[in-house]
């Protein structure tokens, strides 16, 4: 299986097949039960890699373990390398918090904390891991992140409003804000735009070709022309006989949708199962 | 055949159970309204403006006497048994819904609801033999934490339930900033349950105002004005017991104005309480 990918990213290069992200034979367990088996993959900085896969094939499982959202579940471990910037953050005194402002995360539900105004909401990371912040400050990143995010113009009237008080498309850029505000090398969506209707879906994929020169992205998601559309690099998840999750198929999304290796691959596709 | 009497069997039965029901709940409201109509219109005569701002008047039949003392003495005890019993239930209430693993919560879930079940005088006498016979006297603190032991259980289940109904969604979301895990409960859980963790320590104050068995053998009752938390303090419930149960008239009537003050006040707070989480559900 190619576990390197030659996939293009928003600058058009990948040069010496260098990685942001590797995982080494990485395992996923709920308990006793293994989620997610035997994970070989290579993420190039800038890229954007799409997860598909039928439901439970362990996608959301394999993201979580990306930045150690995965053992907060209770009973839930990792095992093997997850080499962010050649670092194993799974190796010993690596602290799970520190990992998190380095890969952040984007939700399938959009979660803004309804007890804090929009602005708040964006700056959240960064206040709420120091003991003191300038509030000059925190108005300039927010509004710096509301611009990445494209949410800048649609709420600037409404900064001292509650999160939960904008649209869900706008809720869930909002999201996004958020997590680019801790400035992370790397960015994880698990199906960011499921709850969200065609036209901010839309705006959500623009989002992302843009972020992409900032940001590597990660993203999970249903639905195929979506991954088409927005990925250089496309990962087919599907259950083994055993019910944990394995990765079939990883390559560049063009040769995954138009000449795939694996039968399985190519039944999925062109819409057999799943 | 069958077919139809076995439809008219569970049709009278949906009726029977159903207006059970329906009388239940007729009883009940019946039952509150009765009694709170009674001792309003049975205190409110009695009460006025002197009932709050005076002492006891002596002798007895001397008119203008009021409970100003006991008013005094049972928001001195009230507030400080709160004092004492909202920390350490939202420490526990916290530890329940953020931290405890399953097996824990449920045995200190367990206590609590065991201690909320134990008699309010079981609390007095418990707190009779730890604070008044070691200190050799009846005292205001003394009371305050027999107060506070019942007071402790309803702030830390209403805590941890409405920090439970906070969606796991935004601890996850708090997480994944790189906020830690105590951060996040502070900043982000505990604002979004606040509603709920106020309504409880309303709700516990309102009942331990009204206690009066535990205060039997802790507060003592006196006679005059508060002096200090070591002494014996007088307390509205106290004296409405005491003086309910006194041949004179006047005293009578000065119970019935106290207990009208009571019911009020748990009137006010329920209302309050209504109000504050109709306005969170909107
Ligand atoms: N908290 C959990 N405890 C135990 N098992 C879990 C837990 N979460 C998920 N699983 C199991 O792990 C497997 C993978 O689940 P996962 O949520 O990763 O699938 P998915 O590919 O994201 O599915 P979907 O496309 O429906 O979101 C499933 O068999 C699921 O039952
Ligand atoms: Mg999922």
């Amino acid at each position: 299986m190619d576990t390197c990918p030659q996939t293009e990213n928003a600058q058009g290069q990948n040069p010496n097949g260098n990685h942001i992200l590797i995982t080494k034979n990485l395992n996923a367990y709920y308990g006793s039960f293994l989620a997610v088996r035997d994970v070989n993959m290579a993420i190039a900085p800038n890229s954007i890699t799409a997860i598909i896969g039928p439901s439970g094939c362990g996608k959301s499982t394999l993201i979580r373990c990306f930045n150690r959202m995965h053992e907060v579940a209770h009973g839930a471990r990792v095992t093997g390398q997850l080499l962010l910037d050649g670092e194993d953050i799974y190796g010993t005194g690596i602290d799970p918090v520190s990992v998190r402002t380095r890969i952040g995360m984007v939700f399938q539900k959009p979660n803004p904390f309804p007890t804090m105004s929009v602005i708040d909401n964006v700056v959240a990371g960064l206040k709420l891991s120091r003991i003191w912040s300038r509030r000059r400050k925190m108005e300039e990143i927010a509004e710096r992140c509301l611009r990445q995010a494209a949410l800048w113009d649609e709420v600037k009237d409404k900064l001292k409003q509650s999160g939960t008080s904008l649209s869900g498309g706008q809720q869930q850029r909002l999201c996004i804000a958020r997590a680019l505000a801790v400035k992370p090398e790397v960015i994880l969506m698990d199906e960011p735009c499921s709850a969200l209707d065609p036209i901010a879906t839309l705006k959500i994929e623009d989002l992302m070709h843009t972020l992409a020169k900032d940001f590597t992205i990660v993203i999970v998601t249903h639905n195929m022309q979506q991954a088409g559309r927005v990925s250089d690099a496309t990962a087919f998840m599907m259950m083994g006989d055993d019910r944990a999750g394995q990765l079939v198929e990883y390559g560049a999304t063009k040769q995954i949708f138009t000449n795939p290796k694996d039968k399985r691959t190519e039944d999925y596709i062109s819409g057999l199962f799943g | 055949m069958l077919g139809a009497l076995t439809l008219i069997i569970r049709k009278g039965f949906n009726f029977m159970m159903v207006s059970l029901c329906v009388l239940g709940a007729v009883l009940a409201m019946t039952l509150v309204c009765m009694m709170l109509g009674y001792i309003l219109v049975h205190g409110i005569t009695f009460f006025n403006l002197d009932f709050i701002t005076n002492e006891a008047a002596f002798p007895i039949g001397t008119p203008g006497g009021g409970m100003r003392n006991e008013i005094i003495g049972t928001a001195i005890i009230v507030s400080l048994g709160t004092l004492i019993a909202v920390p350490v239930g939202l420490f526990a209430g916290i530890f329940l819904s953020e931290f405890a693993s399953p097996t824990v919560a449920s045995s200190v879930r367990f206590a609590a609801d065991i201690l909320s079940g134990v008699p309010s005088i079981v609390v007095g006498i418990f707190a009779y033999a730890i604070i008044v016979r070691p200190m050799h006297s009846f005292s205001a603190i003394s009371a305050a934490v027999a107060l506070a032991i019942i007071m402790l259980p309803v702030v830390a289940r209403t805590t941890e339930e409405s920090m439970r109904l906070v969606p796991g969604s935004l601890r996850e979301a708090a997480l994944a900033l790189g906020i830690t895990r105590w951060r996040s409960v502070l900043s982000v859980v505990i604002p979004g349950a606040m509603t709920g963790i106020v309504t409880g320590v309303i709700l516990g104050m309102a009942r331990i105002a009204g206690e009066t068995a535990p205060l039997l053998f802790t507060a003592f009752g006196s006679n005059f004005s508060f002096e200090s938390l070591s002494e014996p303090i007088a307390a509205l419930p106290l004296q409405i017991y005491r003086y309910a149960m006194s041949p004179y008239q006047d005293w009578l009537q000065q119970a019935w104005a106290g207990a009208f003050l009571l019911a009020m006040m748990v009137l006010v707070v329920s209302l309050a309480v209504r109000f504050i989480s109709r306005k969170r559900g909107s």
